[in-house]
């Protein structure tokens, strides 16, 4: 099909005419052939550019014209054709070939994401990389094990070592040390960040800058220019119980807080994948991992429970959901309603005059989400929702909902759980 | 058959605390409760020895709360009352004289809190130990076991109430904090009775920390919700929008087993069904 264009001057003389019999048709078909809806600008055979004022916006859900001004729409296009040029990327897509220097960041993946710590983490990595646009460095992410991130790029981080060995598994500080020296002693980074967070970035950091011989820096929570210190910059750092700021140069090795710095948002950045050309040396570990200990969920803090199955106004088979509860290992929680009637006690509900909870998966069952009770699971990673109403909140706020029953659907999914458990034994 | 149960040698390194409030010196909260841990290891253990160390100078006020360390252990009958401090002058460097000190008495097991309450309050003092004399070392202690033929069995605290059992060999360091169990009271009469026997330790004067400029702690901005929008719309929208997912997968109309089947599929890949 050719792309040139033909146009009908009389049958755009008729769609311009609203009292002409012929105006619906002749506008359907201008429609069809421009692509959805008339066209509201076009270069006239004079090179004079015309505008339809008629053509832009859209007939609202009331019958009355609407104008997006936003940019979004193209004339009297489609709302859906809009929404694609709202959705595309306009971040500024970054690809450092030829790095001044490299700046090591280790990020802790809890739970095989980047962290809001870590993503902080990686925007005072991007601070310190790109300070002279002139000689930029690239930031290179050491990840270990295995990850489920596809956003590396979008953080901030121009190269990628994955070592997704199994001896980096668990708590192997031992092998994550010779790994991260064999970095150091190949690519030579300029700088170290690492996360100062308990069990992941503050171990391993620490044993780092010991391995290396610097002195590092702990607890940076700010860092800014300066031309005296030996590599261009200054931190303030909390000290004695953070009751200290501790001003000084910033040493190679940190260990930064929460909230160092903004995490990027407005580049893209290649994430391209690295590998060492030498093999790490396996290290002979004293430390052995054996695995974790079960231990009871209901007696872990609701506040800091990693899994939490949360009842609300929508359960009815309140010992077919505590049997749920035992069953999937979650800690239980509950709305304000649930808490009210008497079925669950003070201490388990969530939300804004109850607990503030941090999960990393929160199972809402009948629950349909108050503002109050949407405010206290603002921590949670990941959200799934079994309600009967379509149209709910929490429905919205849900990363996977499941409109149905509430009851069958826990007793579907226990089943579920049980023949899983079972087959495994079973084959063990 | 009984195991045969051996004693051990532990040294709890014990450093002067800061009360949050009163600012007030007192035995340092963290390596209380590694002291209690020592002390309840010392019960099931019988024929073990415990160490009390400290590095600094010698001062009224630290004196006083290095004893609230001896006043725990009055009523266990261990005959720990005395605590050796290594005494050095102001502003010195404490793990050379640490190490030396270590390494001669070559305990089993070194037990440490896992940051200071004064000074600069890095937590690196236990990592440049364990470095320097060569140990394994683990952080983030809830319980100590069992210690059997040179290995002990530890628990160690994960965030969000979780625990992983470790296995280290001896010698080790293991660092508590605040996931261990809280230490107990301290009686004021064996904390008068008990002995500092003073010995003087290696004199390195800390330069580098001399150089850095130390302030009271600043209160730290809180985070500004940035909204870099083009349009006096999209500004608009930002500000008043309710939270919508939006992304979010929806299953309607699917039977009970469908959707159990995708919930399973999510736990699944997120890791939280443990078998």
């Amino acid at each position: 099909m050719s792309e040139m264009c033909r146009r009908d001057p009389r049958r755009e003389w008729i769609a311009r005419n609203r009292l002409h019999p012929e105006h619906a048709s002749a506008l359907a078909a201008l429609g069809s052939i421009g692509g959805g809806g008339a066209a509201s600008e076009w270069l006239g055979p004079s090179g004079v550019l015309r505008r339809n004022p008629h053509g832009v916006g859209f007939i609202g859900p009331n019958g009355v014209k609407r104008i997006d001004r936003s940019g979004a729409q193209q004339g009297g296009s489609a709302p859906g054709h809009g929404r694609q040029a709202v959705q595309q990327d306009r971040r500024r897509h970054v690809e450092i070939s030829d790095p001044a220097f490299l700046v090591a960041v280790v990020p802790d993946l809890t739970g095989g994401r980047l962290s809001g710590h870590d993503k902080d983490l990686l925007g005072l990595a991007r601070r310190l990389a790109d300070d002279d646009p002139e000689r930029p460095g690239a930031v290179l992410a050491v990840v270990f094990g295995e990850h489920k991130e596809e956003r590396l790029g979008e953080a901030g981080i121009d190269r990628v070592l994955h070592l997704g060995a199994e001896t980096y598994a668990g708590f192997a500080p031992e092998a994550r040390l010779a790994a991260l020296t064999a970095v150091e002693r190949e690519l030579a980074p300029r700088h170290w960040l690492l996360p100062d967070s308990p069990l992941g970035g503050a171990d391993l950091g620490r044993r780092l800058a010991q391995r290396l011989g610097e002195r590092p820096v702990t607890g940076v929570w700010q860092i800014e220019a300066d031309v005296e210190a030996p590599l261009g910059w200054r931190c303030t750092a909390r000290g004695a119980a953070e009751r200290l700021d501790i001003r000084r140069p910033l040493p190679r090795v940190a260990l930064a807080l929460a909230e160092c710095a903004e995490p990027v948002d407005e580049t893209r950045h290649a994430a391209e994948p690295l590998s060492l050309g030498a093999a790490v040396p396996i290290a002979l570990s004293r430390i052995e991992d054996l695995g974790q200990v079960a231990v009871d969920p209901a007696g872990v803090a609701l506040a800091e429970a990693e899994f939490i199955l949360s009842a609300g106004n929508g359960v009815k088979d309140w010992e077919g959901f505590h049997h749920a509860a035992r069953v999937l290992g979650a800690t239980e929680g509950a709305s304000r309603v649930a808490v009210d009637d008497g079925f669950m006690a003070r201490d388990r509900q969530v939300g804004a005059s109850g607990t503030w909870v941090t999960a990393r998966v929160y199972l809402a069952v009948g629950i349909s989400g108050a503002i109050q009770h949407l405010q206290g699971i603002q921590g949670c990673d990941r959200v799934v929702a079994i309600n009967l109403d379509p149209g709910c909140d929490m429905i919205k706020r849900a990363d996977l909902a499941v409109i149905g029953d509430a009851a069958e659907i826990l007793a579907a999914l226990v089943a579920k759980v049980e023949q899983q458990r079972g087959g495994q034994r079973d084959a063990a | 058959m009984r195991p045969e149960q051996q004693g051990i040698e532990m040294a709890v390194l014990v450093s002067v605390g800061r009360h949050p409030i009163t600012g007030r010196a007192r035995r340092a909260d963290q390596d209380a409760r590694g002291l209690e841990l020592a002390l309840c290891l010392e019960g099931r253990l019988p024929g073990s020895r415990i160490g009390l160390l400290h590095a600094g100078p010698r001062s009224e006020e630290s004196e006083a709360a290095l004893r609230g360390y001896l006043g725990m252990a009055a009523d266990a009958g261990t005959g720990l009352n005395t605590l050796t401090l290594l005494e050095q002058p102001e502003g010195s460097d404490a793990i050379p004289a640490l190490a030396d000190h270590l390494s001669a008495a070559m305990p089993q097991l070194v037990i440490t809190g896992t940051r200071a309450e004064l000074g600069e309050g890095s937590g690196l003092l236990p990592y440049a130990l364990a470095e320097r004399l060569g140990w394994p070392l683990v952080n983030g202690l809830a319980a100590v076991e069992k210690v059997e033929n040179g290995v002990a069995t530890l628990l160690q605290a994960l965030p969000r109430g979780q625990r992983r059992r470790l296995q280290v060999r001896l010698p080790a360091i293991i660092c508590v904090d605040a996931a261990a169990p809280a230490a107990r009271q301290s009686a004021f009469g064996p904390a008068r009775r008990g002995e500092l026997e003073a010995t003087p330790g290696a004199a390195e004067l800390d330069h580098e920390l001399a150089g850095w400029q130390v302030a009271p702690a600043l209160k730290r901005p809180k985070r500004l919700k940035i909204i870099r929008a083009a349009s006096a719309r999209d500004r608009f929208k930002a500000a008043a929008a309710k939270a919508e997912g939006g992304s979010g997968q929806v299953l309607e109309g699917v039977s009970s087993e469908q959707g159990a089947e995708a919930i399973f599929t999510l736990l699944h890949e997120e890791g939280v069904l443990r078998s």
